[in-house]
């Protein structure tokens, strides 16, 4: 145990005590002590927030207004029942998160896998590459909005300008038009997350053991199949924490709409984040606002399951 | 309000040794010198796509009102001016000046409440033996999956509650109650060696002098990656302070971009400008120590 080099005293007396011993030689108060900075702000903003959060959502908790009756599930059954105020505006920003997450997730699993595939090997400015694709992820979403809506801009910007160049229509409202809208907000986004998840796989990459290549070459498997049967096996782990990340991620989508198309042409990019804040933020109704959000959290972690459960079931049926 | 984004499970603290997936053989052959030419040519294709559009934004910021809307789009301004940032500075309306220093406040403090606060949670966590160690570690991890839309709501109510409405300590103090922090260091203090903990204590020394003579001084690529993380999540972050910032002098340079950009439709001159000054402070920070910003991401994934 005690292999290292210490002054000969510590050594001699770190033999003589039990390793058990030693970890316990503390006040009781100790642990408590370093722990409670952390475990006020834990209790404060995230403890306390989930309960309370929970108990807004069955008031009619208008923020401006002094009385919040309990009303119970009405706030859950308001937004489940078609024509009520909520539920329209609800549903359809539920139905935008999920048109984006569903076209913006493949691009972000698949793309990231083959710019790190593309990175790991030996070559000169391998670095440099890594930090280029990685840059537009350290700016915020207000830059990259902001940015992105000039590109974008129908008649000024480059996007349209190029697309012309090259003989095809360069008119399109990327910001005021469906489906143009979408493309723009998801291509958006890709480019700015893109190095994220590359940099999680290159690491995962690297971490395969070079002797299951070799291994896989002695045995006659090309390129395709060593990448079949090393690489993505290899890879499984990270695959469920990234499909899981970016999920969540595009899932949470709030920035790129608020900015670059304010929701729209009319709701139609307004996301259930967006929509949230709105009734919560700008419009002061937090008991359904809150009610909001945990429907939204439940589809989340539905959603997070049923990836764990598509992850596990295929490690038994791989071929 | 977005904290800095979950790792769930496991992840190392020492950095991934680079591994050719492919072992170099003796000499290239044809087949592989063209390959190679490919990738090179693939990956400088990629990385134009990924710099052009900075490019363009900073020199935007260098044109004139009339230049930065003129067609065909120019990559080199008519005429180098600083009109844009003249402006934009000098504008009551939007003080820019302003939110970059509350933007610098804000981060700044914020990460440095992280890495003292989850520091010291985490090192009890990974040293030492006491009654409710499961149940407080455990209900820590279990918030890394809760989706952070469902702390937003009532944290407004909390931190309008405490008054902290409309100030910068709203954007300083609640974020930094993520677990991630708390996970990365508790992981590293574990990979420590705890027979360098020993001989201080053999000395005489108490948890918490050991703890900052020994461990933190070794922890400080941990706390360098962790602070930075923090720093940048801080930065950037968009939802929450716009909407618990409202007035023009406490926000902060995201919040400030948006109302720039309401205000100004149509100055591109003077958006582009306000995104490099909003960019510029990190993507320095990111060149000067690129190696921690991405061993903090890719370790962010769990590894093994």
């Amino acid at each position: 145990m005690s292999q290292t080099t210490l002054p000969t005293r510590a050594g001699a007396l770190a033999e003589t005590s039990a390793p058990a011993r030693r970890l316990r030689d503390h006040g009781r108060a100790t642990p408590w002590l370093f722990l409670a900075p952390y475990l006020l702000l834990f209790t404060g903003f995230v403890i306390i927030p989930v309960v309370l959060g929970l108990w807004m959502s069955l008031h009619q908790w208008d923020y401006t207004l002094p009385l919040k009756p309990f009303v119970g599930l009405d706030n859950y059954i308001d937004l489940f029942t078609p024509g009520s105020t909520t539920s329209g505006i609800f549903w359809q920003a539920m139905q935008a998160t999920a048109i984006f997450t569903v076209s913006s997730v493949p691009f972000l699993l698949v793309i990231p896998l083959l710019v790190a595939l593309l990175m790991n090997a030996k070559f000169p400015g391998r670095n440099f590459f890594r930090a280029v694709y990685f840059a537009p992820y350290v700016l915020g979403v207000a830059v990259v909005a902001v940015l992105w809506r000039y590109l974008l801009d129908n008649n000024i910007g480059l996007v349209n300008y190029y697309l012309g160049l090259l003989g095809l229509p360069d008119d399109t409202a990327w910001l005021t038009s469906t489906p143009a809208a979408w493309v723009a907000l998801v291509g958006v986004t890709v480019w700015w997350t893109l190095g994220f998840n590359a940099i999680i796989y290159l690491a995962a990459l690297q971490d395969i053991p070079v002797e299951l290549y070799e291994a896989a070459r002695m045995d006659g498997a090309g390129r395709w199949q060593q990448f079949l049967n090393v690489t993505l096996p290899g890879l499984r782990p990270i695959l469920t924490f990234v499909t899981i990340n970016t999920l969540i991620a595009s899932a949470n989508m709030f920035g790129q709409s608020y900015l670059m198309t304010q929701g729209g042409p009319g709701r139609e990019t307004r996301t259930a984040i967006y929509q949230i804040a709105e009734t919560g933020l700008r419009n002061f109704q937090m008991g359904d606002a809150a009610a909001m959000s945990y429907i939204l959290t439940l589809f989340l972690i539905g959603l997070s399951v049923v990836v764990f459960w598509l992850f596990r079931e295929r490690r038994g049926a791989r071929k | 309000m977005t904290t800095v984004r979950p790792a769930p499970a496991g992840a190392t603290a020492t950095s991934p040794t680079p591994v050719d997936a492919v072992p170099k053989r003796r000499s290239l052959s044809p087949g592989q010198r063209v390959r190679g030419i490919l990738r090179m040519i693939a990956l400088i294709a990629i990385a134009l796509v990924f710099i052009s559009p900075l490019v363009f934004m900073l020199v935007t910021s260098f044109k004139t009102r009339a230049d930065a809307t003129s067609v065909p789009p120019s990559w080199i301004p008519e005429e180098w001016t600083l009109q844009a940032y003249q402006t934009i500075l000098g504008s009551a309306s939007t003080p820019v000046f302003t939110w970059f220093l509350n933007s610098v406040t804000a981060a700044v403090a914020n990460s440095v409440l992280v890495v003292i606060t989850a520091s010291l949670a985490a090192y009890p966590l990974a040293r030492m033996q006491f009654r409710g160690k499961n149940l407080v570690f455990g209900a820590i991890i279990a918030t890394l999956l809760v989706p952070p839309v469902i702390l937003v709501i009532p944290n407004y109510l909390i931190v309008s509650e405490l008054g902290w409405l409309n100030s910068l300590i709203a954007v300083i103090v609640p974020t930094a109650a993520g677990a991630f922090g708390v996970f990365l260091m508790r992981q590293f203090f574990l990979s420590i060696p705890v027979e360098l903990e020993e001989a201080s204590r053999l000395d005489g020394a108490n948890r918490f002098r050991t703890f900052v003579s020994v461990v933190l001084p070794l922890a400080k690529p941990a706390l360098a990656t962790l602070g930075l993380l923090a720093l940048l999540t801080n930065w950037n972050d968009f939802l929450w302070p716009v909407y618990v910032l409202f007035s023009p002098d406490v926000q902060t340079l995201p919040a400030g971009l948006s109302t720039l950009q309401s205000a100004n439709a149509v100055r591109y001159d003077l958006l582009m400008a306000g995104a490099v000054i909003a960019s510029a402070p990190v993507i320095l920070l990111f060149i000067a120590l690129q190696r921690f910003i991405v061993e903090g991401v890719s370790q962010s994934g769990i590894k093994g």
